[in-house]
């Protein structure tokens, strides 16, 4: 029947998702190379002011491409290797992030990191030490990024704003102070800005062997970190009261988790600069939860979200060096985030329209099939099971307008479920009038049967019913114990409501396909699956 | 100018270290003041509706608009470029409405991914054309408010800033938005599924608060920046949300102290890095800076809220309290002519610390209420009187909670006990009416008079 | 003992079936109500016609849609299936006849307004667009906060009333809108005794000018008392009618199930008050 159908198929894709996942994320890839860089081969088509670049767009040649592809430059190796660890760290601390509702923590960070910066580089300037030396730089981003999260926590904690003026807070006041800061550091002798700026706009493509050392062994520290406390961080976004109930140490935990933010965030700054790092932290592990709904393979898709994303990315930008290599990883990670929320597997945009729209045709054809059966049962009176009677029923015409009257559904409505019904082989129409077919019969006694069982349980079971009662669940039989569905069929008895296990039916109406008793056998209604379906069962 | 004499003035009292020239400083801080005038007003709806973040994200945002605009106009004054704007800013928010309902991402991730998209478009577009755009990204972020004053229109046959015209455009609109539509924000903001029954869409009154957000930011990206627009829509109105519970006050105060932020702002800037001998710094980082100094002190000193005044408040409840549990546990002992007790043994008894007993005997000794007798503690005669008083009120209570309430006998002496600190003569009478002026307690300990 | 579900029959089906305009003056008519959240329908079928002029009770246990069908009433969430007369007409088009009192958990009480300020929203509608609240706006706030017992406390910010004060001033919201029919969602959810007592005051004086109220309520005990008619509501209708045919043992079992301790208490009530009517 339609609904073991429709089940069969989500389950295949729980099943399915995980192995689909792997190809799927391998299609996005080079769906999302092909699409940037023709994009970009456009954008770069149009006539320029400009003729150096013009040139240089007419000197790419097959060889170019696959030296970049190849990653033949030892720079390009470095770049693409060092963003690429950075963007499996931030995708899985940004997992953690998301599911603890602060996605935003990150963006302040790193605009709280710059007056730290800023201070690093006059205090070097003033002991005479290297104003540029990049760990110094990182300790003072480091400083006053943890110092902003401490600010956020306590105007959160202690004052009546909520987080979100509190992080805007931070993150305009700390980062006006850097700029002020900046101005200052602007007028040393030594120190033109030139390389501070790197921290705003991100550098990717200077990015110097060091540098990707230190964000390859910082992202995975991340990493390792993210593993080793797993569990511990789950628990503490899952339920922060529990977690502290079962004696986990709930602040440390925290501090850790802001502090692998911090380093992620602050490594990544010359990455992708500033205002782009969040969009590392942010996008990838948003994407991912479009795809799965258990907390590790979350975390999988983040990093491969990531990786990918800073891969393809930093490849672009080498290929074409107009293009600013922070943003286009950025883009690239964007359009991914675009492709999952669209096709994802568990929460995507079409697949929960589709869930909608099949819980509505749901209700309709529930609507329509016990409607008809009611008709059906006014009309020929008693509610004895003989096939005779059930033959007899089985002819009887419920007219359009009658069917319209019953419910409050629209005439369009109405005869789209109509129409499906027919088209699934459940009713005919003869003369401007429904008729159900024989599938269409035991279908109808059937949901009948089980919406009455369920407004019986209701009733018997008032106390614990709202909890269980789940009326779209393909069969009564998956959610109620047998011992209770006999009590309630006994209650339904004592009223003259009972509706026969449907027989199957050997008229010359049915596929001839055997029906077994409804309710025990899991193949039972495959017979009246419209014949393109080939089995019932449900997974 | 009026103001003049003013500002030398200020030169007077303040040794600041540093040269004024109204014709510019002044424009700079006329500037500085408009911008952080109309970004306030509509912050304050920002904050209410906690959106703070939406504002920052609007204002990153909005730079692929600018680019566009830019590149197809040629010019920076253009209302394209507005157009541009506000066509991006609508577009963060429907995209942000869209992905949190569409997708059920939580709000701040949603934000997270529209913006920095759009940010990083933006950037792409502007390195692209940066030989034909004349746009330095830097401008974009933290402005050039300095420069302002040189690039004049003539109005009213006088040389006024042009950007000084722009925003006081602004502000006027976002004045009267607010003005106009108070009301509606308020309803909106307050209790959103009320409006929408009462057929106040308060999809409407969020688009058009964006509208007004995208197109503010953009007038204010050339004289302060974006960042620092986030500053002026989200921290005085945040500093004015700790000092007042009325709406309408709320806005005037953010109003008042973003234009003192954006005067102490453009001073600080001056004397600051004179002070360290270096020339004056950024304007725009300083007004951010001086408004968070703002907000630092009403979150701090703020009459109601300010975190240091509650904790005050806090601290010296709970040593009153300590006082008066001092007081009648000395009185209980003399109703039991037991020896008067040390300090010591009374601060294990009524589990208070060593200097928090030490603050409350020294109060104690100076009311004249407890006297020492060698290491012992004994009350005087208004001492005791006041233990009596409370002995009383405390009594009274655990009776009336029995004769009323019908609390069991163990539990209330505890809610007594939290009572009787907050109860007054008038309350005591009241009290010994509605129980019929018992003389034991439940308990069976007697009742003292009061008389 | 346990009777079958009501059939619907074409002869007592709701107003709201029909769609000829009938029905100006039934305040609420519901027809075939289903509502889905995500995947489970909350409420299957319901259909009712709430009888004008009386204090109706929404009753049912937890989880029993009462509040979602409130909020499917006023379109506040979208309605798998049905229909929806608000006095003959489409809630739309009679919005300003119904007044709503929310749950108190649903706003932010830190919000900087007073509680004559809250009060005076409920005019905003008659005020129009664009136009300010004036003084005899603020004056008739100022009787409605003095109706329901704490017009001294108008100018308090809302964070400081209590629990009791904060309903209190719903209400009163409620009451300067002079609607026709006011929706209440749990109105006495943890309330003191006073304010309790007020607040029957104010339905009974609703009832009294002619007006017509829906209450979500959950204390069994005080239905017979505060209540005329009762919706007994657990994921469809069980009963409904007024409330000394259809506050029924039978019903209350059919309803909340068999562990319901209370239910000799409140047959007991319920004899008390019929006898002394």
């Amino acid at each position: 029947m339609w609904h073991a159908k429709t089940s069969r198929m989500n389950a295949l894709a729980g099943i399915a998702s995980g192995d689909r996942g792997v190809r799927l994320s391998r299609g996005l890839l080079l769906l999302a190379l092909l699409t940037v860089s023709a994009t970009v081969c456009h954008a770069r088509g149009r006539p320029s002011p400009d003729a150096s670049s013009q040139s240089s767009a007419f000197q790419w040649t097959d060889t170019q491409w696959g030296r970049v592809l190849l990653m033949k430059d030892y720079n390009t190796r470095i770049v693409i290797f060092g963003v690429a660890v950075l963007g499996g760290a931030s995708g899985l601390v940004g997992s953690f992030t998301l599911l603890r509702k602060r996605a935003l923590m990150g963006d302040a960070l790193s605009h709280a990191s710059l007056p730290g910066i800023a201070i690093a580089f006059i205090a070097a300037n003033w002991f005479g030490g290297d104003e540029k030396s990049l760990p110094w730089l990182l300790v003072g981003a480091t400083a006053s990024g943890l110092l902003g999260v401490a600010v956020i926590l306590v105007i959160r904690n202690q004052t009546r704003l909520k987080e979100d003026a509190a992080l805007g807070i931070v993150l305009s006041v700390f980062f006006g102070a850097g700029v002020a800061l900046l101005g200052v550091i602007q007028q040393m002798d030594t120190g033109h800005a030139a390389g501070l700026e790197g921290f705003i706009y991100g550098k990717t493509a200077s990015m110097r062997a060091a540098d990707a050392r230190l964000i390859a062994v910082t992202s995975l520290i991340v990493i390792a970190g993210c593993l080793v406390l797993f569990k511990e961080l789950k628990l503490l976004c899952f339920d922060e009261g529990f977690a502290g109930a079962q004696g986990f140490p709930v602040i440390a935990l925290d501090a850790g988790l802001m502090t692998m933010v911090v380093l992620v965030t602050i490594v990544g700054l010359q990455a992708v600069g500033l205002v782009l790092m969040i969009a590392l932290l942010v996008i990838p592990a948003a994407a991912a939860r479009f795809w799965t709904e258990t907390m590790w393979r979350m975390m999988l898709w983040a990093a491969l979200l990531g990786t990918g994303g800073s891969i393809v990315g930093g490849l672009v930008s080498a290929l074409f060096p107009g293009l600013p290599s922070g943003a286009m990883i950025v883009l690239v990670c964007s359009l991914f985030f675009f492709v999952s929320m669209m096709l994802g597997t568990r929460r995507g945009v079409i697949i929960r329209l589709i869930r909608r729209m099949r819980l509505n045709r749901r209700i309709d054809r529930q609507h329509l099939l016990r409607a008809m059966y009611e008709q059906l049962e006014k009309s020929s009176g008693g509610l004895d099971d003989s096939g005779l009677a059930e033959r007899a029923k089985r002819r009887i015409s419920v007219s359009l307008g009658k069917l319209l009257s019953m419910r409050s559904w629209s005439r369009r409505r109405l005869s789209r479920a109509i129409e499906r019904a027919v088209e699934d082989e459940l009713l005919r129409i003869q003369d401007g009038a429904c008729k159900l077919t024989q599938a269409g019969f035991t279908e109808a006694a059937r949901l009948t049967r089980q919406h009455r069982l369920w407004e019986m349980y209701l009733i018997a079971y008032a106390d614990v019913a709202t909890a269980n009662v789940d009326r779209d669940a393909d069969k009564i039989e998956h959610v109620l114990a047998p011992e209770v569905i006999d009590q309630l069929e006994d209650l339904l008895d004592e009223q003259g409501m009972t509706i026969p296990v449907p027989q199957s039916p050997h008229g010359p109406l049915g596929s001839g396909e055997a029906i077994g008793v409804l309710g025990t056998d899991a193949e039972g209604h495959a017979g009246v699956e419209p014949p393109h379906d080939d089995s019932g069962g449900h997974q | 100018m009026t103001g003049e004499p003013f500002v030398a003035w200020i030169g007077q009292m303040l040794p600041l270290g540093f040269s004024w020239n109204w014709g510019l400083d002044g424009w700079i801080v006329v500037i500085g003041g408009l911008a952080a005038v109309a970004s306030s007003l509509l912050g304050n709806f920002l904050v209410l509706r906690k959106m703070s973040m939406l504002g920052d994200a609007i204002t990153h945002a909005v730079l692929p608009g600018i680019a566009v605009a830019f590149l197809l106009t040629q010019t920076r004054s253009s209302p394209a470029m507005f157009v541009g704007a506000v066509i991006v800013g609508l577009l963060t928010a429907v995209f942000t409405e869209w992905i949190r309902g569409a997708g059920g991402v939580d709000e701040g991730a949603s934000m997270g991914v529209v913006f920095t998209s759009l940010f990083a478009l933006g950037l792409v577009i502007l390195v692209q054309t940066a030989d034909a755009v004349d746009l330095d990204p830097n401008c974009v972020l933290y402005g050039s408010i300095e420069l302002t004053p040189l690039d004049t229109v003539s109005v009213g046959g006088r040389d006024v800033p042009r950007a000084a015209v722009v925003l006081a455009v602004v502000t006027v609109v976002n004045a009267l938005f607010v003005l106009l539509f108070f009301k509606e924000l308020r309803l909106t903001s307050f209790d959103p599924a009320l409006a929408t029954t009462m057929g106040f869409s308060s999809k409407w009154m969020h688009y058009g608060l964006m509208i007004l957000v995208s197109v503010t930011a953009v007038a204010c990206f050339e004289s302060v920046g974006s960042i620092l627009v986030v500053a002026m829509f989200i921290v005085p109105a945040a500093a004015a949300y700790m000092l007042t519970d009325r709406l309408g006050l709320m806005i005037a105060i953010s109003v008042a102290l973003a234009i003192v932020s954006a005067v102490l702002g453009h001073v600080l800037a001056l004397s600051v890095p004179a002070w360290m001998g270096y020339r004056s710094t950024t304007t725009s980082g300083m007004i951010a800076v001086a408004a968070g100094g703002l907000f630092f002190t009403a979150a701090t000193l703020g009459p109601r809220h300010g975190v240091l005044v509650k904790l005050v408040r806090r601290q010296l409840l709970s040593l009153r309290i300590l006082c008066d549990d001092i007081v009648a546990s000395l009185f209980r002992g003399e109703e039991l002519e037991q020896q008067p007790p040390t300090a010591t043994w009374l601060a294990g008894e009524l589990f208070a610390s060593h200097w928090s007993m030490k603050a409350a005997l020294a109060m104690l000794r100076r009311r004249g209420e407890v006297a020492d007798q060698h290491d012992r503690l004994q009350l005087t005669h208004v001492g005791r009187e006041r233990g009596q008083r409370l002995v009383r009120s405390h009594r009274l209570w655990e009776q009336y909670l029995v004769d009323r309430a019908g609390s069991g006998a163990e539990r209330i002496h505890d809610q007594a006990e939290r009572f009787e600190h907050f109860t007054d003569r008038n309350l005591r009478d009241e009290l010994a009416k509605e129980t019929d002026t018992p003389v034991e307690d439940p308990h069976g300990r007697p009742i003292p008079d009061e008389s | 003992m346990l009777n079958p579900p009501e059939r619907n029959d074409d002869a007592n089906l709701p107003t709201a079936a029909r769609d000829d305009g009938a029905g100006a003056d039934v305040p609420l008519s519901v027809y075939d109500l289903t509502v889905a959240y995500h995947r489970k329908p909350v409420i299957w079928d319901v259909g009712f016609d709430l009888p004008a002029g009386q204090l109706i009770g929404i009753v049912g246990p937890n989880g029993a849609g009462k509040s979602t069908l409130l909020k499917a009433v006023m379109d506040l969430i979208p309605r798998a299936s049905g229909r929806v007369r608000v006095f003959g007409d489409t809630y739309r088009e009679n919005r300003h006849r119904v007044g709503y009192v929310p749950q108190r958990e649903s706003v932010d009480w830190q919000f900087p307004v007073s509680a004559l300020d809250v009060v005076a929203m409920g005019l905003y509608d008659k005020i129009g667009w664009c136009r300010p609240v004036r003084k005899k706006h603020r004056q008739q706030a100022r009787e409605a906060l003095g109706r329901v017992g704490i017009g001294d406390l108008a100018d308090r910010q809302i964070s400081q009333l209590s629990g009791g004060q904060q309903q209190r001033t719903f209400l009163a919201r409620a009451l300067v809108q002079d609607a026709d029919l006011y929706l209440m969602d749990e109105p006495f959810a943890a309330v003191d005794a006073a304010t309790e007592r007020a607040i029957v005051e104010i339905l009974r004086d609703l009832k009294e000018r002619g007006k017509t109220a829906a209450v979500i309520h959950h204390d069994l005990q005080t239905v017979p008392e505060y209540f005329d008619y009762v919706v007994l509501l657990n994921m469809r209708v069980v009963a409904q009618g007024p409330v000394s045919q259809t506050f029924t043992q039978d019903n209350l079992q059919k309803t909340y199930g068999g562990r319901l301790t209370l239910l000799d208490e409140v047959t007991e009530a319920m004899r008390r008050r019929e006898s002394s009517l």
